[in-house]
């Protein structure tokens, strides 16, 4: 089975680690092959974050370039830096709530404009989704919930190899069970706002 | 996945592991008794597994003071017939190589595995050096593994081998390796055996110059028979047997390799060598000998490269060898599928790539890591800085040393002036001390400095130097994840365990001046760094305040908030103290994120208007 890639970006702290894992225990639940890329230490302090994912067969757990059918973003200049992994074939999910660089003041560089960073994307890619995943979040039960929005988006993607239950079974395991009612409700407010913007 | 899972799980069931929590069943169905580290990324998350698991597994683990105890508490246990285990990271094994190099000599009982986890493109590191250099210097077997699974099952395999032929193994992992998460196929958990008996031998165990000569003789005979061993083993195996292309690699690049030649169908002959020391000579022969052309992919050095071109070499052949010597490889920094990619298209001269990519055309802020807010070293900082510039010192030099501090080296801060590896900060400061007239502020971890700091302070008040050595003690070793230390009243593995007190030590080495501050509060702070700083001689200031990692949690209603008809954006607070919580809205006003404050107080202190206080 030629391998789903999922490219996953955002900063340290935004349970990136968390919701790719709940995606790679659903998959193996499911029967499927799936490896997976994480980054710890020095880079989660603050820093850029990615992991990949490769259901299917692969040897090594890292996407080649072009080649993500997916880029789910936790954070929108993060899905540009992403950019190399994407293609014209690679549905982007990202949440459009932007967390700024500590040193941005001292910055050559400006933090784009949020607008502009969306239509990069949309020219880089098949489709763009853009939510305002903390919003959602805070409306669900706690912001902390936010992953959970990013996760139950993606998995109303067109295409995207794994069956929403088994994702639900998959968050039942891997999530604290005091929140895991709140997280629920984020991923189903992820999922219907997705859903209900494919045509 | 609960963690528990990788000491619960039973027998043929599968665990979706990250390629360091493989590692821990592979101990677990190993049946080792005795695990030691010192924490250290890439390799952390193995202490981390350890540490929950291995009272419930009846196995001990220890987080050693550092690298070096850790793996001579391995050794002891490993002669004394119980099978142990230590890891660490790349330059983890630079501390512990005293120790390391006489291992083999002096032989094991039990088997004994030292995990090296390298860091190609030096993701948490200083450096990217290469330990598979180590298995040469030591004259130790090396296993490479390439995914979760194999780790696993290497680690079983590599104690057989170990006790086989009474010698150490060394098993060489990358970042990639370390942080790749896999399907894992279970298998059973031994009983571990705990406590053994050590049977004194001196001509075997004491390495003096007339019991020395033999075991290096006994050794590199050992070395020959498991030459053998790595020749016949079907663990290098060889992949796909088409054309007269081949391909030599190892560990993560493996992967890379497969992928490629899987995705393009391509025709070419793969040799994996899993046990690659000592260098399987024999069947590397017997591989190239049909081929016209042979790649070697390897990360970092091109070593397995030189040993190619040494068979080719001593046997006369004519081949076309291509990897790091002759440009077709990068000679730095980790690989990637577009890297292989790459240089299998320069090989095989035909354009491979399938898939357009781009860059973003817009430029992108970079986004480094920082200190977290609310983190007591930022605090610290801010401090120093400002004593600094109350006595109007020039050219202070900042040595620092290896933890989050680090991160002291961006702007604002500019408090990170030298570092070489752990315990440097206090060593280089005695070395400025006596080759400038320069004024020196020392920074160092609690962790850090029971790791490797207590030695040049020594050095230091015994040979009359003079800075200030700040031990910014935040009660854990914060960068790799928050694992326990001397200092702390727990141990390893959670158990209750007498504080080792840093004051106590400082003291006993006579550095005669001795505060200990709380930096979360200014005013006091600032003082004691002034009056260290004018301190004749070596002065020590500990900075004592839990990490804002460990102590959060305990979230009141309570937010500070920036008190708008007050602050006149002097940008203090911004620049100065530059604390990631506080931010400039898009109408330039000053504003604190109550999602990012920690609540530390120290911007309420700071603020020359007095315009930051409690939300109303």
């Amino acid at each position: 089975m030629k391998p789903y890639n999922i490219y996953i970006s955002g900063v340290g702290g935004q349970g990136i680690i968390k919701t790719s894992t709940v995606i790679g225990e659903a998959a193996m639940k499911s029967r499927m092959p799936v490896v997976m890329s994480e980054v710890h230490g020095m880079a989660q302090r603050g820093g850029g974050v990615s992991t990949e994912l490769k259901i299917g067969d692969s040897y090594s757990p890292i996407i080649e370039n072009g080649s993500a059918d997916i880029l789910i973003s936790f954070e929108p200049v993060e899905a540009l830096r992403a950019i190399p992994k994407i293609s014209n074939n690679t549905y982007v999910i990202v949440n459009k709530s932007p967390i700024y660089p500590f040193n941005l003041r001292e910055s050559e560089i400006p933090y784009p404009d949020i607008e502009i960073i969306l239509e990069e994307l949309n020219n880089k890619s098949r489709e763009v989704f853009a939510l305002d995943a903390n919003k959602i979040a805070n409306e669900s039960g706690h912001p902390l919930s936010m992953n959970m929005v990013m996760l139950g988006s993606v998995t109303a993607i067109n295409g995207f190899p794994l069956k929403k239950e088994i994702i639900i079974d998959s968050m039942k395991v891997n999530l604290p069970e005091k929140s895991l009612d709140i997280n629920l409700k984020a991923f189903e407010n992820g999922f219907s706002f997705v859903k209900s913007r494919i045509v | 996945m609960n963690i528990q899972e990788v000491l619960k799980a039973k027998e043929n069931e599968q665990l979706f592991l990250l390629g360091n929590e493989a590692t821990v069943r592979g101990a677990l169905e190993s049946g080792v008794g005795i695990a030691a580290t010192y924490p250290g990324t890439p390799s952390s998350e193995i202490g981390d597994v350890f540490s929950k698991i291995a009272g419930e597994a009846g196995i001990y683990f220890e987080f050693s003071t550092n690298e070096k105890v850790a793996l001579e508490v391995a050794a002891a246990a490993a002669v004394s017939g119980v099978r142990s285990f230590t890891f660490m990271k790349h330059v983890g094994l630079n501390v512990a190589s005293d120790s390391f190099m006489s291992v083999p000599y002096t032989s094991v009982e039990g088997g004994m595995v030292i995990l090296s986890a390298d860091d190609p493109s030096m993701f948490s590191s200083q450096n990217e050096q290469d330990n598979r250099y180590y298995a040469r210097l030591a004259n130790i077997p090396m296993v490479e593994p390439s995914n979760p699974q194999e780790i696993k099952d290497l680690m079983n395999y590599s104690y057989d081998l170990s006790e086989q032929f009474k010698i150490p193994v060394l098993m060489r992992t990358t970042t990639r390796v370390s942080h790749m998460r896999g399907v894992v196929n279970t298998g059973v958990v031994v009983e571990p055996k705990k406590k053994g008996f050590f049977k004194k031998d001196p001509k075997r165990f004491v390495p003096v110059p007339s019991t020395a000569m033999v075991m290096h003789k006994v050794l590199v005979e050992k070395m020959d028979d498991l030459k053998q061993v790595t020749n016949n083993s079907p663990l290098n195996q060889i992949f796909n047997r088409k054309g007269k292309v081949g391909v030599i690699t190892s560990g993560g690049a493996f992967n890379y390799v497969m992928d490629v030649v899987v995705e393009n169908q391509l025709e070419v002959n793969v040799l994996k060598l899993t046990l690659s020391y000592p260098f399987p000579d024999e069947l590397v022969l017997k591989f190239i000998s049909d081929l016209e052309t042979v790649v070697v992919v390897e990360e970092v050095d091109p070593i397995m490269e030189k040993e190619v071109l040494s068979i080719i070499g001593k046997n006369g052949l004519k081949k076309n060898v291509h990897g790091k010597l002759d440009g077709t490889l990068p000679m730095i920094y980790e690989y990637s599928p577009n890297i292989i990619l790459d240089s299998m298209e320069k090989v095989l001269g035909n354009n491979l790539k399938k898939y357009d990519t781009n860059d973003a055309q817009i430029k992108l802020p970079e986004r480094p890591p920082t200190l977290c807010p609310g983190c007591p070293h930022r605090a610290a900082y801010f401090s120093v800085k400002r004593a600094v510039k109350l006595l109007k010192l020039e050219d202070v030099v900042y040595p620092t040393d290896i933890g989050c501090y680090t991160l002291g080296v961006s702007s604002p801060y500019n408090a990170a002036d030298y570092l070489l590896s752990m315990g440097s900060s206090i060593g280089t400061s005695c070395g400025f001390s006596k080759a400038t007239n320069q004024s020196i502020v020392s920074f160092i971890g609690d962790s850090t400095f029971f790791h490797a700091g207590i030695p040049p302070l020594i050095n230091a008040v015994h040979n009359k130097d003079r800075f200030v050595l700040v031990i910014l003690d935040n009660r854990t070793t914060a960068m790799t994840g928050g694992q326990p230390n001397p200092g702390l009243p727990v141990d390893g593995m959670g158990l209750e365990s007498p504080e080792i007190s840093i004051e106590e030590i400082v003291k006993a080495t006579g550095v005669q001046f001795l505060r200990t501050i709380n930096p979360l509060n200014v005013k006091k702070s600032q003082h004691t760094f002034k009056e260290a700083l004018e301190f004749e001689g070596v002065s020590v200031v500990i900075s004592k305040h839990p990490c804002m990692l460990i102590k959060r949690g305990k979230r009141s209603d309570a937010f500070l908030e920036v008190k708008q008809d007050k602050c006149d954006e002097c940008s203090v607070c911004l620049e100065e103290l530059s604390c990631t919580a506080i931010y400039t809205d898009e109408d330039g006003s000053v504003n604190i994120d109550p999602q990012l404050c920690n609540k530390c107080n120290v911007c309420v202190q700071v603020c020359p208007e007095k315009a930051i206080g409690i939300k109303k």
